[in-house]
């Protein structure tokens, strides 16, 4: 999981996307960043809301990053769960952007909202209109959300708005709050068609 | 200064710290003075801010850098002598590093095989038994003689690790940096295990008299090499072993015989060789009750989290993905109960074929972490 600190992604939707979760953490609270890249998030996070916080990365070279920005990392793989943390840890667990590159979702979100009380999760919607488009001209789409070809991408699951809130549902996620946007301006209607990414503020059941 | 290795600190000479005032231990014994021998590399800063001291493993001592003879420069090097000089990721142009022998070794400090002042005879087995504690105490008195109040940071490998885990829970405003590498909150069952039968080995050694084998002239050589056999095999991985030795053997063709048929029975048997040439078997022993007896969290019930809530610095846990004998198992839960106190910690998982020996190594990306966290360490 290289998220943040590898990918081609539009700046002003990772701006946008960091700017909704910084949004919704509280001075001083205790916060763990998954697949926290090169500690960009949880340096900021640091700075402007003096949290104590602490990101998990599997790369090398984002370990180091993070080191070098004075930023707590914790190198390990997240397919394996968050073994070790006790229940309600963190405040908040942020996973921004990186929720489609893991296998195991399901059991994933449910050790976000075990290890946190609640969750950050942002991901590109697949079900944005452009990728729409590029389906039914027969091909996969690439954007600035989605900026692999299907031969390169990290992205493992593929999934819409719709989809995630569906898994939800069923899942009995609490969902408190929702942010979409498109090219990092806010879309409040119709979102699983006009936004290409979504950031989710997540209860526990 | 031409024949000086690159990055060296150079040539280096042992110092000598003895302590009149009497040492409490953890078993109830006390020593009544006591002598450690150190090395320092780089230069105490004038408000004595960037002092780093360096805690060695079961069979490590205070030369930590740097070589003792002019003449073979290679063959005298330090036991962490990739790690610490010059621009080497514990950068003596910043840092004044500290290594020392702790109590009880056989390099110089007080142990078994040094005069005890109220018999005038060698202690032999009368050494008091130490812990990891003690030798934290000691080095406290060394820090206070070197006039360091609070270290930049302790580090460690191994057992070492475990001492500067220690020290953030018995001096925890005197440091503000634990690098804990290759270590564990507590030995496991099979890690005592593995103690237990090197002991034995030495224990049972006719020649081991109780302890009293210097007074006979002797030294239970069989068995600190048999015991030395048995650790190492516990440092090495599976896979680096049969990469190494495969079933490859030393004289082309199977003996039938207990010979050495294969290349692994003859490493082994000149390693434990070498190892029952220099090191002493009451130190031995009195190191594998140290780490066996490391148990930060027996005062809390078993509870880590409770155990660690004390210690102020900050700390970098690292772990190799081979190494069983401290499995990176053991270094996360050192890092998720820091995590659970809030304190500031970073933890680093490095891929080595090496084993538990990985920490001595100059693996790339191992030494990057520790060259970067170095670097960020503020004085």
């Amino acid at each position: 999981m290289t998220a943040r600190k590898s990918v081609r992604l539009d700046l002003a939707d990772l701006r946008a996307d960091l700017d909704a979760i910084a949004g919704w953490i509280q001075p001083g609270e205790r916060v763990l960043d998954l697949g926290c890249g090169d500690g960009l998030l949880l340096r900021r996070l640091m700075d402007e809301k003096q949290v104590i916080g602490y990101g998990i990365e599997k790369d090398p070279a984002g370990v180091l990053a993070c080191l070098k920005s004075g930023v707590n990392v914790i190198q390990v793989n997240l397919e394996r769960g968050l073994a070790g943390f006790e229940d309600g840890a963190f405040d908040h667990v942020i996973m921004s952007l990186s929720l489609q590159m893991i296998q195991n979702t399901v059991g994933l979100l449910k050790e976000l909202l075990r290890v946190g009380h609640e969750a950050v999760v942002s991901f590109p919607n697949f079900g944005y209109y452009t990728h729409r488009q590029a389906i039914l001209k027969g091909r996969m789409p690439v954007s600035e959300s989605l900026p692999y070809q299907w031969f390169d991408t990290p992205n493992v699951r593929f999934f819409t708005i719709a989809d995630f809130e569906s898994l939800c549902q069923e899942q009995g996620i609490a969902i408190l709050e929702t942010i979409a946007l498109d090219n990092g301006a806010r879309v409040t209607e119709d979102i699983n068609f006009l936004a290409d990414t979504a950031i989710y503020r997540l209860g526990r059941p | 200064m031409n024949d000086v290795l690159p990055g060296s600190v150079g040539l280096v000479r042992p110092q000598t710290f003895h302590c009149a005032v009497p040492l409490p231990l953890k078993s109830g014994a006390v020593l009544p003075e006591f002598t450690l021998v150190y090395e320092t590399y780089g230069t105490l800063n004038a408000d004595a801010s960037n002092a780093v001291l360096v805690c060695h493993a079961l069979s490590g001592n205070h030369h930590v850098a740097g070589y003792t003879d002019a003449a073979d420069q290679e063959g005298t090097l330090g036991w962490w002598d990739n790690l610490v000089g010059p621009g080497k990721p514990l950068d003596t142009n910043k840092f004044f590093v500290v290594g020392v022998n702790n109590l009880g070794g056989c390099y110089g400090s007080s142990g078994p095989n040094t005069v005890n002042q109220k018999t005038g005879k060698l202690y032999g087995a009368d050494f008091p038994v130490v812990t990891v504690e003690d030798w934290v105490d000691a080095q406290a008195r060394l820090a206070d003689h070197l006039g360091v109040a609070s270290w930049a940071a302790v580090v460690g490998g191994s057992l070492g690790g475990m001492q500067a885990l220690q020290w953030t829970l018995s001096y925890p405003a005197r440091l503000q940096h634990a690098v804990v590498i290759a270590s564990a909150p507590t030995l496991t069952a099979q890690n005592i295990a593995f103690n237990e039968v090197a002991r034995q080995a030495i224990l049972t050694d006719p020649e081991f008299y109780g302890g009293h084998y210097y007074e006979q002239g002797v030294v239970p050589a069989r068995g600190l090499k048999l015991a030395r056999m048995l650790g190492h095999i516990t440092y090495l991985s599976d896979d680096q072993m049969a990469e190494k030795f495969g079933r490859s053997l030393k004289d082309g063709a199977l003996k039938y015989s207990y010979e050495t048929d294969f290349q692994i029975e003859s490493y082994l048997r000149y390693q434990g060789e070498k190892f029952s040439g220099y090191f002493d078997a009451n130190t031995y022993l009195l190191t594998t009750k140290a780490l066996d007896y490391f148990d930060p969290a027996v005062s809390t019930g078993g509870n880590l989290d409770a155990a660690l809530a004390g210690a102020q610095a900050d700390f970098l846990v690292v772990a190799f993905t081979t190494d069983w004998r401290f499995s990176p198992e053991r270094s996360r839960e050192i890092m998720t109960a820091l995590v659970h106190n809030g304190r500031r910690v970073s933890y680093a998982e490095i891929d080595s074929v090496h084993g538990h020996d990985s920490f001595l190594m100059d693996d790339a990306q191992y030494h990057a972490v520790l060259r970067t966290y170095f670097e960020e360490v503020v004085l």
